[in-house]
């Protein structure tokens, strides 16, 4: 119920910090300055599943931004504002409803000291008196009145800056520092749907021009969890020639993550997204041949018995082809068989025959066996004509 | 002392003396190998989450590849998703199902150039698709491991990269190496490194190895059918 006059410019930052990071729970959020924050939170209970594990979600993030903060749920943002400030409207001192000093220092010569007080007193001398304002005022603070707010717009670009309590000479204790401002930017960037490509920190100096670290990473993202492991690093590496008074963080070119709706039955597939990502960007420096799942055919010729598989849609639900249970198979292959000489190995069992593929122009006509070959279990044929090869490796 | 105790609290050193392995300090998420000998001796008892993970091995074909199968198979059956990375050779998709590996959860990756493989391999973990990413690198140096290692820490599981013996000369930014030797069927797994006491001696893990229900029978006694001259069937067809 204050007024709104000027703002220590830090202060006011600090407000407008708070309120950029809260708009990642709910898109209406106010200013109440000098040290107040309202948000509409009930048309975001039922994602963050109700009031208390929502309160215990801010309650967090305010700790790890560095705020302490009381809470107060009303059905306004005025009535919310004052509950959190002290309790009970009714309890208040007329003072903080801002009336003129000649209305206040006239309230104090009739015995009105609280707004319960105040609102006991006939609604039409009151009116009369002091003006309808100011019982509007009071009735959209107890939230018996509707009241019209202006929401907050988050910037379009995420810059803040946090002075350290003391100067730092190891460039790693600014991290828990920066922790913070992390944490502000993932709401920041959270209430956008967007994520960045690359960030920049700034280590203010006293003297000196600032060290500024660039840190970039392959996609879009806003953990701050993740932002600070690739930090520390970045931060471990590196050398101050002269101690950190304040550190900034500044980022720009914002990217949209879109939104993700929770699973109906399994969360076993989020993450998809990424890894078809992953996968894109792999086969775009290596090839598209040189990324690909596996999958059983069924087919006797051992090189034939497998294909590559690609990662179409319903990847995960594809059947595989039931094939027969072979012998003992081993888990490497030779891209292509080796030719062995007689003494180089030991047979331990086999053979087993596997004679297929006239019909397609690779026709195998081999005994395969199990061998031994130093310490080493091997996969060996012997074709008809009498020659042996390494096939496969039990590894 | 307070920042000493912080470290030791949040084990980002470790102690080598007197730290007990899998005492109750809350220990990193592990994933569990699936061998009860070989997870007693680990860290938490298990792969490390978010770390990367040494097999150095003297020889192919010693079943070095068990020591991992069973979480493979562990992990796709939880639906979660495994690659293979650079392999000398190619992974055989008969013998990993019937190494209980759903394959539709297996992704290789072919990376022939080293630094492509070490590229892809960072971009892999950093994407933190894989619950199990088993690398070969033959000779990856100690700056290359360590930035691998750094990208594992955001991943969901861990990194195995397999190396050659003489790779544990080497000093490796690896949490766990494990030195795999052959032991009459079965493997013998020494720990050269892991977040804790050392261990002294190596232990033998069971591993699946091909049954030989069946003695060989001598080689010259199979001889194939001679091959039908052509024409040869067509004619007893014609008849």
């Amino acid at each position: 119920m204050s007024r709104g006059h000027a703002l220590p410019e830090p202060e006011r930052e600090a407000l407008a910090a708070v309120a950029a990071w809260a708009c990642q729970f709910t898109p209406r959020v106010s200013l109440e300055p000098p040290q107040g924050i309202a948000a509409e939170v009930e048309g975001s209970l039922r994602f963050f599943g109700g009031f208390e594990p929502l309160k215990a979600k801010l309650q967090q993030g305010l700790t790890d931004l560095g705020f302490k903060a009381a809470f107060a749920f009303a059905p306004t943002a005025r009535a919310s504002h004052s509950a959190a400030r002290g309790g009970r409207l009714e309890a208040l001192p007329v003072a903080v409803t801002g009336l003129a000093p000649e209305a206040l220092e006239l309230l104090g010569k009739l015995g009105i000291g609280t707004i319960g007080a105040l609102l006991r007193l006939p609604r039409e001398g009151v009116a009369r008196r002091f003006g309808q304002d100011l019982l509007e005022e009071i009735d959209q603070a107890g939230g018996k009145a509707p009241e019209a707010r202006e929401f907050f717009a988050p910037p379009a670009r995420f810059a803040a800056r946090l002075e350290l309590p003391a100067p730092v000479l190891q460039a790693e204790h600014a991290l828990f520092a920066a922790r913070r401002l992390l944490t502000q930017m993932e709401g920041f960037l959270a209430a956008r749907h967007a994520g960045v490509r690359a960030f920049s920190l700034e280590l203010v100096h006293d003297g000196p021009p600032a060290t500024v670290l660039q840190v970039g990473f392959a996609a879009p993202g806003r953990s701050a969890e993740h932002f600070a492991r690739l930090l520390r690093e970045r931060l471990g590496a590196l050398t101050l020639r002269s101690p950190v008074e304040a550190i900034g963080l500044d980022a720009g070119d914002l990217e949209n993550i879109p939104g993700q709706n929770k699973n109906f039955f399994d969360d076993r597939h989020t993450g998809a997204e990424e890894w078809l990502r992953l996968v894109e960007r792999l086969q775009a420096r290596l090839g598209s041949e040189a990324v690909h799942g596996l999958e059983t055919h069924p087919d006797h010729r051992p090189e034939r018995a497998f294909r590559h598989a690609g990662f179409e849609s319903n990847n995960s639900n594809r059947t595989q082809k039931q094939s027969e249970t072979f012998a003992p198979r081993p888990l490497w292959l030779l891209e292509s068989p080796r030719r062995l000489a007689e003494g180089e190995f030991t047979l331990l069992a086999g053979p087993e025959r596997i004679e297929s593929g006239w019909w397609d122009g690779a026709e195998a006509r081999r005994d395969y066996f199990i061998a031994r070959s130093g310490a080493s279990l091997a996969w060996v044929y012997r074709e008809r004509e009498g020659n042996w090869f390494l096939h496969g490796l039990f590894a | 002392m307070v920042i000493l105790a912080d470290l030791l609290q949040r084990q980002a050193v470790w102690r080598g003396g007197a730290a007990p392995v899998t005492a109750a300090i809350p220990a990193a998420p592990v994933i569990p190998t699936g061998y009860a000998g070989l997870d007693a001796e680990l860290p938490g008892g298990g792969w490390p989450v978010g770390g990367l993970a040494e097999v150095l091995c003297h020889t192919e074909g010693i079943g070095e590849l068990q020591i991992v199968l069973p979480a493979l198979a562990a992990l796709t059956g939880a639906g979660h998703r495994v690659a293979w990375l650079a392999p000398p050779h190619l992974p055989y998709a008969p013998a990993l199902r019937a190494a209980g590996v759903r394959l539709n959860l297996l992704t290789v990756i072919r990376a022939p150039g080293r630094r492509d493989a070490l590229w892809a391999a960072e971009q892999a973990l950093r994407a933190g698709s894989f619950h199990a990413l088993l690398l070969w690198l033959p000779r990856a140096g100690y700056p290359e491991l360590r930035r691998l290692a750094v990208a594992a820490q955001a991943g969901p599981g861990f990194a195995l990269a397999f190396r050659p013996p003489e790779a544990a000369c080497e000093s490796s930014p690896a949490v766990l190496r494990l030195m795999l030797e052959p032991n009459e069927g079965r493997l013998a797994v020494s720990i050269l490194k892991r977040r804790g006491a050392p261990i002294e001696a190596p232990l033998p893990i069971a591993i699946d190895r091909p049954a030989f229900e069946r003695p060989p029978r001598a080689v010259g006694r199979t001889p194939f059918p001679a091959i039908p001259a052509p024409g040869v069937v067509a004619r007893a067809c014609a008849a």
